[in-house]
């Protein structure tokens, strides 16, 4: 099967060759139709790898033809495959959605631009998730970053723009601490392929470089998913982005994130623990697990108190994204099933609150909750919808927030980790208290006297909304996906042992260098296409 | 202890700038200040990655007659797609400071807050 060799390349290259070809596509409902086909075509390469993946398990790609550890190679595995799922999936529907609310938001010139910034941000999203080597990371984190900073910015309000400054100030101190910890690791170990880096660590496992380059690693990747207290930036770039770039970053961009997190720390640097290792804050608990925790109470608790429905939001998302570091952090495969299924639900919920969100500021022009008095009549197909995923996010059974928090608490009674189990209890509580307040002002106010009549939202973006919505509702019932795909990538990650690697260096570079390699503190000389 | 200080000369010099950057990010409140402060911060970065590749007494990596040590080139190789990407930071950062310039007559990061919070009381 040639095709499906090829297609962890074209996962990636398809979006990108894609993304400057928009520009030239003078009309902005041009531009959205090939955005959408080509998302919808990066969907399908996705699903076909995860169908490949089941069927014969992990398999690699090497780019241009340079065989790994020397050239950069791609690795699909089962985790891998079920967040690319993830990642187009959402790309998909928020593109769908896009088209009438980009038109409303950004200006009528910026259009083609914005579904070229958006289809790079998801080639790097893609990048991140599809490529084996370290380096390689770096970069695609720098391509995804930088186009969603410009996203933040097509904003209508000013604030949009302080918003993306800030974020870019601070998404750049992450980025860059990681490209210092994979500097370190390159300095001890002469190798950026992620596997080669697994195989080769334990031997220096024990020096200060490699835990220095642990202690960057962990920072840089905590400011890039926003893990207590490192997410100042991610309020302010949820709330004033354009909806459909809210949505998109909530569903994907953190969660790629915290892949990138288990993919370091427990791949990369899983031989020698170093997760488990990080130091410990309370009892046996590491610091990573009570951050978690901080963010899950902080995050809701502040949620309760923002009148702007986005901001709210935003802060309940860094409540969730504790869930799922809290569920990684307990280093078991009920725990690492717990944070990947909440990942998927998270990204449907979240991902429906916000298109939900987005289709209000449509038809009302604001998110405030001033403004929202009785929108659940005026607006009844759109707030129904919010209504689903909102009861979601509390973890109401029937739901798949509820599957989530299911796996989470019994994960955490597994380990007897009863603080976290009464954490995520507490948490949900905090969720009842800012959902009731919407749905207080959204239900059982009447509107306002002299409201206009607003009309629903457009199908293109209540059809999304809806399907998001309702697969809130089939995976709280129906787990044997979600879960299922979870557990594989979850035991898979956990047990993760690097392959034997080649034997010997690279057999071009011997003859070159008729066997005399480099002394010093640098590593041999080493070819590849970076 | 001469050694210690000559010896790993650039990998202090490395340490300087990346805390000198880093400070300047975190505590000037000047929007243009603070992307100069982060461009330091990743020319540390660079100087990390290229003194790491250094092979002592080796020369360029060209495949040469009497050459047999070479300086590992994949660090400087690494270093220009940093480069690039540090590039690309900078511009984005700077045209955000102009925008943020031209919507909020100021550059200073306390008198930003003011005017955002005043927007933040008004519905």
């Amino acid at each position: 099967m040639p095709l499906v060799q090829n297609l962890p390349a074209l996962q990636v290259v398809l979006p990108l060759v894609a993304a400057p070809l928009c520009l030239f596509l003078r009309a902005p409902r041009l531009a959205w139709l090939f955005a959408l086909a080509v998302s919808a075509a990066a969907f399908a390469i996705a699903v076909s790898l995860t169908v490949s993946v089941t069927e014969v398990g992990a398999f690699t790609y090497a780019m241009g033809g340079w065989a790994a550890p020397w050239g950069i190679e791609y690795v699909i595995d089962p985790l891998d495959s079920f967040i690319l799922c993830l990642v187009t999936g959402i790309a998909t529907l928020v593109l769908l959605y896009a088209g009438p609310s980009v038109e409303a938001e950004v200006p009528h010139r910026l259009i083609p631009a914005f579904y070229v910034l958006f289809l790079l941000c998801l080639t790097g999203l893609l990048g991140m998730v599809a490529t084996g080597d370290a380096f390689n990371l770096f970069v695609f984190l720098e391509i995804s970053s930088l186009s969603t900073y410009a996203l933040v910015a097509m904003g209508r309000d000013p604030r949009a723009q302080t918003a993306a400054y800030r974020y870019l100030i601070l998404g750049t101190l992450g980025a860059t601490f990681y490209l210092i910890g994979v500097g370190l690791l390159y300095m001890m170990t002469g190798t950026l392929n992620m596997e080669d880096l697994a195989r080769r660590i334990p031997a220096v496992a024990d020096t200060r470089t490699i835990s220095v380059a642990i202690a960057f690693l962990a920072v840089g990747l905590a400011l890039k998913l926003a893990l207590f207290p490192l997410h100042k930036w991610l309020p302010g770039a949820y709330t004033h982005a354009p909806s459909a770039v809210t949505a998109f970053l909530a569903a994907t961009a953190t969660k790629v994130a915290i892949y990138v997190l288990v993919r370091i720390f427990f791949t990369v640097l899983g031989p020698i623990e170093a997760f488990q290792t990080l130091p410990a804050a309370v009892h046996e608990t590491q610091v990573v697990g009570v951050l978690a925790i901080i963010a899950m109470l902080s995050g809701s608790a502040v949620a309760i108190f923002q009148p702007n429905l986005k901001r709210l939001l935003a802060y309940s998302s860094l409540a969730q994204i504790g869930y799922m570091v809290l569920g990684i952090s307990m280093v078991s495969v009920t725990g690492m099933t717990a944070g990947l299924v909440h990942m998927v639900n998270h990204a449907m919920m979240k991902g429906a609150l916000f298109m939900a969100l987005g289709a209000v500021v449509l038809r009302i022009g604001s998110p405030r909750i001033e403004r929202l008095d009785g929108i659940g009549a005026r607006m009844p197909v759109t707030m129904a919808a919010f209504l689903i995923a909102a009861l979601s996010l509390i973890g109401v059974p029937g739901t798949s927030g509820f599957v989530s928090k299911l796996y989470l608490v019994r994960a955490a009674l597994e380990d007897q980790h009863w603080i976290m189990a009464a954490a995520v209890i507490v948490s949900s509580l905090l969720a009842i208290v800012y959902v009731w307040r919407i749905v207080e002002v959204a239900y059982m106010r009447s509107p306002p006297a002299d409201a206009r009549p607003v009309r629903e939202a457009p199908l293109v973006m209540l059809a999304p909304l809806w399907v998001l919505a309702l697969a809130n509702v089939y995976f709280g019932l129906e787990t044997t996906w979600t879960v299922g795909l979870a557990e594989d990538a979850a035991g898979f990650i956990l047990t993760y042992v690097p392959g034997e690697g080649p034997l010997s260096e690279h057999p071009a570079l011997e003859e070159l260098l008729e066997g005399v390699n480099g002394g010093g503190h640098g590593p041999a000389a080493e070819e590849g296409a970076h | 202890m001469l050694e210690t200080v000559l010896g790993l000369y650039n990998y202090w010099i490395v340490i300087v700038l990346m805390m000198a950057g880093f400070y300047t990010v975190i505590v000037r409140g000047n929007l243009v200040k603070k992307v100069v402060g982060l461009n330091i911060f990743q020319t540390s970065v660079f100087l990390l990655y290229i003194t790491m590749g250094t092979v002592e007494g080796g020369t360029a990596p060209i495949v040469d007659a009497g050459a047999d040590l070479y300086t590992n080139p994949l660090p400087s190789v690494l270093i220009l797609t940093a480069i690039v990407v540090g590039i690309a930071t900078t511009a984005l950062g700077l045209a955000l400071t102009v925008r943020i310039r031209e919507s909020y007559g100021t550059l200073e990061e306390d008198e930003i807050i003011e005017i955002e919070d005043r927007m933040d009381g008004e519905v």
